[in-house]
């Protein structure tokens, strides 16, 4: 019996008088993409950066394969092998694209002291190597993060993500700000790393939030509807479609 | 007890000084991200300035508005133009490094240029004694925390009363909303660095009768602005006015009670004290980490 | 243009080798004195330029050090038994500052600093019984090495250079391992840094103690350099003096703290043509360097290639005009 990666069970958050997240519960079976998508406003954000220790919740509970990581800091969390992208793009400007790849893993190799005896780059050079080739910036990887596009940076945000081969990977808005043309890139990337995965670790799954909504009912497996803090529809990219609640609330008649 | 009364009001007095400079330089950080590390030579030079303006036969009080106007034009219209404006986009070290620079070039060019020494300052008030419950307090002290709360709480009126004090308000707390209703947010942030220039002269015409006018003047008294103006809270103007006596006043005790030599650990205990466990000041607001 | 940068770090080699046999005592002295700088504050080059951290304090490690040489050879102890206690006490209480760290935000963490040396400052100045007080300590002596004495200041000159490679090769070593990238995320992005499972107070902490124990390893020179300690160059305003240097030469750049130190060391002694006005014309010249390379002296090369690219896109795009016109 497999159960699921993520567990999110009655998350709450109130800022004064507005509840962001007014008891919100779902789950995220091993190698699902799951997305959720809801007007703004919805507590979609205020949901994630609660599921990924940057908020503290004022009740509710989170598991990660079981275990109880509501309380858990964001540095905890990637150690237990969550990783994310940020809605605003966080690369590091300063660094090349590849040492942005390199620095995303690097604190999974090893310990604190051994790492600083460790060559440049702990060994992770054919990943990242790989990583740049799969996301097709191996013409920028030499350059400074900071010297991109907005569509590359974007790519590299992802990128950096997936570098310490998480389980999880919480994805917030992958696709804002980007050329449309790219955004079918993205799609197919997220695809192909959801389903080819080192031999002997199971598949990893990711949660997106979007607006998109081709992008979102091409991509998922499932999806979640959350309006003003609540839980509205959860199922197929069919199944939401065709309700009628999710309709009239949010897709428009 | 008369003792401790008499010391803790020469304190209050004292403390309403650094209050005043503590004041500017907490508005210039709110307004403009500006950390000035010359701000006590903000108050030395206007107090050379007004001893040369005495040279050349103006009366003390023509000499503290004449003052003024200087101060205004090169503390607060050339420092903003030709140091603020052009180092502000690039982080805060530029401009760390740039006061500390103009703190040195002002030191020492009056040093050089005028004199090395003390010079006497005319006094605001004359040389009387009161007594009060049995403390015995001097016209200057009574004065100078007259004068200097009346300036602190003009000031807050102004920023809390008027339309173009509430803009400055409003710039100092979203610049960006600001521009977006249509405030001049330039003309705003000058004008913070013009009360600046203004509480500094007359923090000069305050205290330089006691301390002397020297080049150096400006060292001790910048420190305990900056002491002031954190343990106070340094995102609140009211707190410049409490970190300033709070300040003022434990030196004082300080000297008298535990040793002169520690004279200035006490602030810096407090001081550590605040930072430590209350860092955005006694009464300042917490300030969060956004994502 | 590409062999600029090792043609200047070999013309600065040789001056630094060759050049001293020929200068006066005064000479020597001053470079001893400008490579002791470079090590302390290539330590804060670390903290701050690297790190991203704020630190005012610096001149206290700078002290701590010092006095740790001067207290144990009063004391008959050798030179080195000084100088490994000035890296561990530095070490140990740098660490203890880097605390503050993880609690306050920037400006905040900056006072925190200057409050600290202010601290340390005043132990110095005031606690007779151990350091001398305001009379300091005096007749420091000079260590030797393998048996030969360094008392001589040619020779201690050559050993202070000598120990600023030293640490200028850890630094480098530092820098290229792993804890390197963690620095510079850490500076870059806390935020991103933490989500990607970096621990940041870890090496928030780590960065205020190596900068430390840089400082405490440049203090422990310096004593035996000047041979004799008080407590007036341990105070606040070195710390800004050295923070001056790392950001004149430029934060984060390695050789930054070598010119960051000529500018803070030699250059006011350059200055002393203009006599009296010495440094007013040094103050006034560290705020133009500032509104002409905030980024410091060592931005220099990117900021001509940016200008170098902006002209070249400039001219790409007015030729893909011409061509259109037509």
């Amino acid at each position: 019996m497999i159960g699921p990666v993520l567990k999110v069970t009655d998350l709450r958050k109130a800022y004064g008088a507005i509840q962001a997240v007014g008891g919100v519960s779902f789950e995220v079976m091993p190698g699902e993409i799951f997305g959720v998508i809801g007007p703004n406003g919805s507590g979609k954000t205020t949901m994630f950066n609660s599921v990924l220790g940057q908020i503290t919740p004022d009740a509710g509970k989170i598991e990660l394969n079981g275990h109880d990581i509501t309380h858990k800091s964001p540095q905890q969390l990637n150690q237990l092998g969550v990783g994310r992208t940020f809605q605003t793009l966080q690369v590091f400007g300063k660094m090349t694209v590849r040492d942005n790849l390199l620095v995303a893993a690097q604190e999974h190799q090893g310990s604190m002291w051994s790492r600083l005896f460790a060559p440049g780059d702990s060994g992770l050079g054919d990943r990242a190597d790989a990583l740049i080739d799969q996301f097709r910036i191996r013409h920028v990887a030499h350059k400074k993060a900071g010297e991109l596009s907005y569509g590359q940076q974007k790519l590299v945000d992802i990128a950096m993500a997936f570098m310490s081969e998480p389980d999880l990977v919480l994805l917030d808005e992958p696709c804002a700000g980007v050329n449309p043309s790219l955004v079918g890139g993205i799609s197919s990337l997220l695809k192909q790393l959801n389903q080819t995965r080192a031999s002997g670790k199971k598949a990893s799954s990711f949660v997106v939030i979007e607006h998109n909504m081709d992008f979102v009912m091409d991509l998922c497996h499932r999806i979640l509807v959350m309006v003003e803090g609540q839980v509205l529809a959860v199922g197929t990219p069919d199944e939401i479609r065709g309700n009628k609640a999710v309709l009239d609330a949010y897709l428009g008649n | 007890m008369t003792d401790f009364l008499q010391l803790v009001f020469s304190g209050f007095a004292t403390g309403s000084i650094y209050a005043l400079a503590a004041l500017g330089f907490t508005l210039l950080w709110q307004a403009s991200g500006t950390i000035n590390f010359a701000q006590g030579e903000f108050v030395m030079l206007p107090a050379f300035v007004m001893l040369a303006f005495g040279a050349a036969g103006l009366p003390l009080p023509l000499a503290f508005i004449a003052s003024c106007g200087v101060a205004v034009l090169v503390l607060g219209w050339a420092f903003k133009r030709g140091i603020a404006d052009p180092l502000l986009k690039h982080g805060l070290m530029p401009i760390v490094v740039a006061t500390i620079g103009l703190a040195i070039a002002a030191r020492n060019g009056i040093r050089a240029g005028y004199s090395a020494e003390a010079h006497p300052f005319p006094g605001l008030f004359a040389d009387q004694l009161f007594n009060v419950f049995g403390v015995t307090v001097t016209l200057a002290d009574v004065g100078t925390l007259v004068l200097a709360l009346l300036l602190v709480l003009g000031t807050q009126a102004f920023l809390n009363k008027t339309v173009t004090g509430r803009a400055m308000q409003a710039v100092a707390q979203n610049t960006e909303s600001a521009t977006v209703l249509g405030i001049n947010v330039p003309r705003m942030i000058f004008y913070t660095f013009a009360i600046n220039a203004l509480l500094a002269c007359a923090a000069a015409l305050l205290v330089t009768p006691t301390y002397l006018a020297k080049f150096d003047m400006g060292e001790g008294l910048g420190n305990k602005a900056f002491f002031a103006a954190i343990i106070g809270g340094f995102n609140n103007s009211r707190g410049a006015l409490l970190g300033g006596i709070i300040v003022g006043v434990c030196e004082n005790l300080a000297a008298a009670y535990i040793s002169p030599a520690y004279k200035d650990a006490v602030a810096l205990v407090i001081f550590m004290a605040v930072i430590l466990f209350k860092p955005q000041g006694l009464l300042g607001k917490k300030v969060e980490r956004k994502v | 243009m590409k062999r600029l940068p090792l043609i200047s770090g070999l013309a600065i080699a040789a001056i630094l080798l060759a050049a001293p046999p020929f200068l006066k005592n005064y000479g020597i002295y001053l470079f001893s004195y400008w490579m002791v700088f470079v090590i302390a504050t290539m330590g804060l080059n670390l903290t701050v330029g690297y790190a991203g951290q704020k630190s005012l304090g610096h001149a206290a490690f700078f002290g701590i050090g010092a006095y740790s040489v001067a207290i144990l050879m009063q004391a008959g102890h050798s030179f080195w038994l000084g100088l490994a206690l000035a890296v561990i006490a530095c070490f140990v209480i740098g660490l203890a500052l880097g605390f503050p760290a993880l609690r306050v935000q920037t400006i905040y963490l900056a006072f925190a600093t200057l409050g600290f040396n202010t601290a340390i400052w005043l132990v110095m100045r005031n606690e007779e019984w151990l350091t001398g007080g305001t009379f300091g300590i005096n007749n420091i002596g000079r260590p030797s090495l393998f048996g030969l004495s360094l008392d001589g200041n040619l020779a201690y000159y050559y050993f202070v250079l000598g120990m600023t490679v030293v640490m200028g090769l850890l630094q480098w070593k530092l820098l290229s391992s792993p804890w390197g990238k963690a620095f510079t995320a850490l500076r870059d992005n806390p935020i991103r840094a933490e989500s990607l499972g970096i621990h940041i107070q870890g090496y928030t902490l780590l960065s205020f103690a190596i900068g430390a124990a840089y400082a405490g390893v440049a203090g422990a020179l310096f004593a035996s350099l000047v041979q004799f300690i008080e407590p007036a160059p341990f105070a606040v305003h070195a710390s800004i003096m050295m923070y001056l240097m790392v950001v004149v030469g430029g934060p984060g750049y390695f050789f930054g703290p070598l010119l960051g130190s000529a500018v803070g060391v030699l250059l006011p002694e350059w200055l002393r043509f203009a006599q009296a006005w010495y440094l007013f014309v040094f103050g006034a010249a560290v705020i133009l360097l500032m509104l002409w390379l905030p980024d410091g002296l060592l931005s220099i090369p990117a900021r001509l290639a940016a200008k170098r690219q902006a002209r070249e896109a400039s001219a790409a795009r007015a030729a893909a005009a011409a061509k259109l016109g037509n």
